[in-house]
């Protein structure tokens, strides 16, 4: 019987094992995400306990019980006398659920203290901004030429710490890296601060945790933590405009780019186009992912997006643009060029 | 003059037809529609409840359907974010309140000596708006106008910007018809509980489920109006351009929030306390005893009620307000834990030093200390900031939320059905049935929910409509799905053993369980005037008392709807009112104010011309008719 | 017996649907063709030909008129027609119509664009873009029923929102202005 018990507890321990380490509050990578998972630690171990005591007394009091049946004269003893014994027991488990409940507000407000208490100095500034449904990122930095826009993708250097200031542009959403720190509402009309740092190197994905319309379930997002000098490249990377130096169908692409739909919400530096109300596409082929984290990003998948973004995820704020093979074919050239 | 002398049985067969005769509803087609004895309007609140909850619970099955595989398309977006709106939506605000106010306007005149609830052409009417209210999301939600915003309805996603069309001002104006529902049979149950308690019931011997139907009521005076001010603020957005939830015209997001779980908190109170009557009443009467420390138990119910109002910001950890303030609701979410914990202490106590009888609804109790308590910890867990901030708004919320609520209403609930159906209708439900519903609700309830502890902490967020293959999610959330299906086997169960239980089952006499509380003391079913004697209450549990049967009152007319009116601290007699006899305004005033709210939502003039109906409806229900005048003014005793 | 009738009128009304709410939109509408080249004024040589003139089932739908309004912003038709009320281009809130009143009318407006100044979107806004788009500007004049059209918007409040505005009754002007 008890082995029958077990597999089921077993089994879903593996399970949530099993589970990707990537999105995973139990995995943490970060100091933030550390202080939590060590809090976490000992809640579960103090409810745990409780929670066994409770139902050890339960079933002692089942088991000890006489049995009875309807016609059974009930016992109306208690009324008239006290009942000293069962007076002190409940009293002790009180005092005994108060204090274990004052350790765990306590180690608590520690916690906190500790989360607020980051050191900052050589910090990285990003300004994440949410729209339905993807994710903007401007990298601030004090001298202006140093300041670049990406989108869904971030790369942060391992060990320094990384402020992130958190805005919305439409509804509420919520920033969630569940290996680096807890989540954060991003507020229309507010401006929330979210500080954390990675401490190992990795690739970790987020989701937005507010529910927000209708593709809330696919927002995603990528974090890749790299030792800072890879950082410093890829950041530097990112600060370049796309190259003007293009094949011939290259240049079709770029020029489909500009007289179709895209050069109206996509900003490609350096080449004319500056729209905002989508994702900046300037680095969009060294990205692993498309349409915030749900799309493989290969060729075929651009094309899919492209062309019909509303089976890929229904809802979504991207047009479907008719293009000719031709056209297609041309724009997913020059696309493949934007590294 | 009221007397007070054991029964005799010359003449108490007539009085019993008499009483008989004035209590109960008109006949016929007029009579359906103009019924106001409370037990009447009792059974169609359980039965209207009960339909939504089993409505919800199908929707709920749809939606484990579609999460059951990863990228699945059994559903879309859309469609899948009106489901988790309306299964929300459905078991908040059309079930989990309303049931328990049904079930309390049934026992609660019972358990008082009452021949009646307070104000009964009101119950009659609070029954008619939520059930039109709920008709009303119902039909909409077919017509493709089902909110999609969340049962909670977050701006400015729920606002006129991002929400187009009227599907959230469908989901506002429910909001209107519930908490109007809602409170008027708070009302009724307050100043039922309060003036009409049998002589000799102090409030020192009202049986606990009764101070939990007033504590609940008293919060629901205290929390419903917050979100109807909400809601209607959201309205009033939506339809005439007011700038409540607009930070740029100076108004808040926030604001909604706030307003939403100042409510929204002490809302899971409303629908927790009343359950844990149920547990004192199952535990006594399957013990064998009375509960432990009914003092403490008292305390520990208003306890409860006070504190639940101190805990809403707890739903808003993760917005940018102060991280000192957010500390101090860390400290009182941790604080409720502690008279919840006093009273399971105490039940444990009774179980233990009692003598069991395990038939199903002390089965149905037990599986509270289990999934509750359970729950309660995994509260516990999100009280804190830090780690709320890691499994706010992801799966491992939805796991707790459902151990507290079904741990703790849901299986307390089914308990009391088992336990008070005989009473109810005269038969008892099998019991072997009743076993297996209950093993089978426990088992499928765990094997759904627990996983979902797992899927939250492995990072899977609320409220998605799908989740990428890959993530480690696969496993977890077909156990959930399975698990969702068991639960329906057992509901489905419980309808069978219902169904057949009425015509079948074994027939039950006054007191089948042996219970020692007054509702056990009249016939099973009751007669219309509930009690043919009223009786008169000598301690806590009158039926087990010393000398086993109360004495009753005599002296109240039979042949109109006299009751006795008490004094509130020792139920001294005090009065002779006499009660309204059923008449057909109540059912036409609520279709009035249905008209009225449902034509708000595309109108602001609505409210104008609305009223009129409204107006003519009300002054006619309150319209004296003569001839009652002339014959209550003739009964008049002066002294 | 109750309860079948019951259950089949609840399924016959899910049956129905309401197209005002749908959303997702399945993509651009069955009308939205390329419409005839739309004359401008009612003179035209040789017999009289009837005109296609199609109606835009976007302006049914709640959801299309309300991304109308997002990409009337995005697209920064606000820079010459400021939310209506007219600057470098003309207003379109009132009942003065330069090129035609009706969805195609508009529609050919935005894709071909318009002497002194209407830039031409034809091939950078897709087709059920544009339908969106005019679905909109049709409710700026209060055109549309007021449980479709837009409701306050989450910014600055440029006026009252469109479901409360006066319909206006359009009327096209004969000729083109000439260029002030």
């Amino acid at each position: 019987m008890k082995r029958i018990a077990a597999l089921p507890v077993l089994s879903l321990a593996g399970a949530a094992a099993m589970a990707a380490p990537f999105q995973n509050a139990l995995k943490p990578a970060g100091i933030q995400a550390e202080r939590i998972h060590d809090l976490w630690l000992l809640t579960v171990g103090i409810c745990s306990v409780v929670f066994a005591a409770v139902l050890v007394a339960l079933l002692l009091a089942l088991s000890r019980a006489g049995r009875s049946d309807a016609a059974t004269p009930p016992d109306v003893a208690s009324l008239a006398a006290p009942e000293p014994r069962l007076k002190r027991n409940v009293l002790l488990a009180v005092g005994a659920s108060i204090a274990l409940l004052l350790v765990l507000i306590v180690a608590d407000f520690q916690t906190d203290r500790l989360l607020g208490r980051m050191p900052l100095s050589d910090a990285v500034h990003i300004e994440v901004t949410a729209h339905q449904w993807w994710w903007e990122a401007r990298y601030n930095d004090p001298e202006p030429g140093k300041i670049f826009t990406t989108a869904n993708e971030l790369h942060i250097p391992v060990g320094r710490p990384v402020i992130m200031t958190l805005k919305s542009s439409d509804v509420i959403h919520t920033f969630w890296l569940p290996n680096l720190h807890g989540k954060k509402d991003m507020i229309p009309g507010r401006t929330s601060l979210i500080r954390l740092r990675a401490d190992q190197p990795g690739t970790y994905r987020g989701q937005c945790a507010e529910f927000c319309g209708l593709e809330h379930a696919m927002m995603a997002f990528l974090v890749t933590a790299e030792p800072n000098d890879r950082y410093e490249a890829w950041a530097d990377a990112q600060r370049r405009e796309a190259s003007n130096v293009l094949s011939a169908r290259e240049s079709r692409g770029r020029q489909v780019f500009m007289e179709r739909s895209c050069v109206m919400c996509h900003t490609v530096q350096g080449s004319g186009a500056n729209a905002v109300f989508g994702p900046d596409l300037t680095h969009v082929a060294s990205r692993q992912t498309l349409a915030s984290g749900v799309l493989p990003n290969n060729r075929q998948q651009m094309a899919a997006w492209v062309t019909q973004p509303q089976k890929l995820k229904p809802g979504t704020n991207m047009p479907a643009t008719k293009l000719s093979g031709e056209e297609l074919e041309a724009l997913l050239d020059y696309l493949g060029t934007l590294k | 003059m009221t007397t007070i002398t054991t029964p005799t049985h010359t003449g108490q067969r007539d009085s019993a037809r008499q009483l008989e005769q004035t209590w109960r509803d008109p006949p016929g087609l007029y009579g359906w529609f103009a019924a106001i004895n409370h037990k009447t309007i009792a059974v169609r609140f359980m039965l209207t409840t009960f339909g939504f909850f089993v409505a919800g619970g199908v929707l709920a099955l749809i939606m484990r359907l579609q999460l059951a595989r990863p990228e699945n398309t059994l559903v879309g977006p859309d469609f899948y974010n009106q489901l988790f709106t309306m299964h929300g939506t459905t078991m908040m605000f059309l079930f989990a309140v309303p049931v328990m106010q049904a079930v309390g306007s049934y026992l609660v005149p019972l358990m008082l000596g009452a021949r009646s609830l307070a104000f009964p052409r009101m119950n009659a009417f609070a029954y008619w708006i939520f059930l039109f209210g709920g008709l009303m999301l119902y039909v909409a939600f077919l017509l493709d106008i089902g909110p999609d915003a969340g049962w909670f309805a977050y701006v400015p996603l729920s606002g006129p910007d991002y929400s187009p069309g009227k599907r959230v001002d469908f989901w506002a104006q429910l909001v209107t018809f519930t908490e109007l529902s809602a409170l008027l049979e708070a009302v009724i149950l307050i100043t039922t509980i309060f003036k009409m308690r049998a002589p000799g019931m102090t409030l020192n011997r009202m049986p606990l489920y009764v101070w939990t139907m007033l504590v609940t009521s008293f919060m629901v005076l205290f929390a419903m109006p917050s979100v109807m001010l909400a809601s209607t603020a959201l309205i009033t957005d939506r339809l005439v351009g007011t700038h409540f939830y607009n930070p740029a015209e100076g108004g808040d997001a926030l604001l909604w929030q706030h307003l939403f779980w100042f409510f929204g908190h002490p809302e899971v109170y409303l629908i927790f306390i009343p359950p844990l009557g149920f547990m004192s009443s199952i535990i006594a009467t399957f013990s064998r005893r009375p509960i432990y420390g009914y003092p403490a138990m008292v305390l520990a119910v208003i306890a409860t009620a006070f504190l639940a109002f101190g805990l809403w910001v707890h739903h808003m950890y993760a917005t940018n307000i102060p991280e000192l303030g957010k500390s101090f609701f860390t400290a009182s979410s941790a604080m409720i834990a502690i008279p919840t914990a006093i009273q399971i202490f105490c039940w444990i106590a009774t179980l233990w030093t009692g003598k069991l009888n395990f038939r199903t609804p002390l089965l149905f109790a037990l599986g509270f200390f289990f999934i509750l308590t359970l729950g309660g910890l995994t509260g516990i867990i999100l009280a804190s900031v830090a780690l709320d901030l890691q499994v706010h708004d992801t799966y491992f919320v939805v796991a707790h939320l459902h151990y507290v609520l079904i741990g703790g209403a849901v299986f307390p609930l089914f308990g009391a059905f088992y336990y008070w159906f005989p009473k109810f209708t005269g038969r008892l439900l099998g019991e072997t049935l009743g076993k297996w519903n209950f093993w089978l609700f426990f088992i499928g309830f765990n094997v759904s929910f627990f996983p979902m502890h797992l899927l939250g902490l492995a990072g899977m967020p609320r409220r998605v409509w799908t989740y990428p293959a890959g993530m480690g999610w696969d496993q977890m959330n077909l156990a959930a799905t399975v698990g969702g299906m068991m639960i329906g086997a057992s509901v489905l169960l419980f309808i069978i053993n219902v169904l057949r239980s009425r015509r079948h089952g074994v027939p039950a006499g006054p007191n089948p369980w042996g219970a020692g509380t007054l509702e056990w003391g009249t016939d099973s079913p009751p007669p219309a005037g509930n009690f043919v004697a009223p009786p008169v209450c000598g301690g806590r549990y009158p039926l087990w008392e010393p000398d086993g049967v109360p004495a009753h009152v005599t002296g109240l007319a039979d042949d109109r709807r006299e009751i006795l009116v008490t004094t509130l601290m020792d139920a001294v007699p005090d009065l002779r009112p006499v009660m309204p006899s059923p008449n057909i305004w109540p059912f036409l005033s609520a279709v009035a104010v249905t008209i009225l709210f449902v034509g708000s939502i595309f109108t602001p003039w609505a409210v104008v011309w609305g009223a009129v109906p409204i107006a003519i409806g009300m002054t006619l229900w309150f319209w004296p008719r003569s001839r009652e005048t002339r014959k209550n003014a003739a009964s008049e005793v002066h002294p | 017996m109750k309860t079948l009738l019951c259950l089949c009128c609840a399924a016959l009304l899910s049956l129905s649907g309401c197209y005002r709410e749908q959303r997702p939109l399945p993509g651009a509408p069955a009308t939205a063709s390329t419409p005839d080249p739309l004359r401008m004024t009612n003179l035209q040589p040789g017999e009289p030909k009837a005109q296609a003139n199609p109606a835009n089932p976007y302006e049914e739908n709640a959801y299309a008129v309300s991304q109308g309004k997002r990409l009337f912003k995005q697209y920064n038709c606000n820079g010459c027609h400021a939310s209506g009320g007219g600057d470098a281009g003309p207003p379109l809130m009132d009942d003065k119509w330069i090129y035609g009143h009706e969805p195609a009318n508009i529609y050919a407006s935005i894709v071909q664009g318009r002497p002194n100044g209407m830039p031409s979107f034809g091939g950078h806004v897709p087709e059920d873009q544009v339908w969106q788009l005019v679905a909109y500007i049709r409710s700026m004049s209060g055109q549309l029923r007021s449980d479709v059209a837009p409701a306050r918007s989450d910014s600055l409040s440029p006026g009252k929102a469109e479901q409360r505005r006066e319909r206006e009754t359009p009327a096209s002007v004969a000729l083109p202005q000439s260029a002030k």
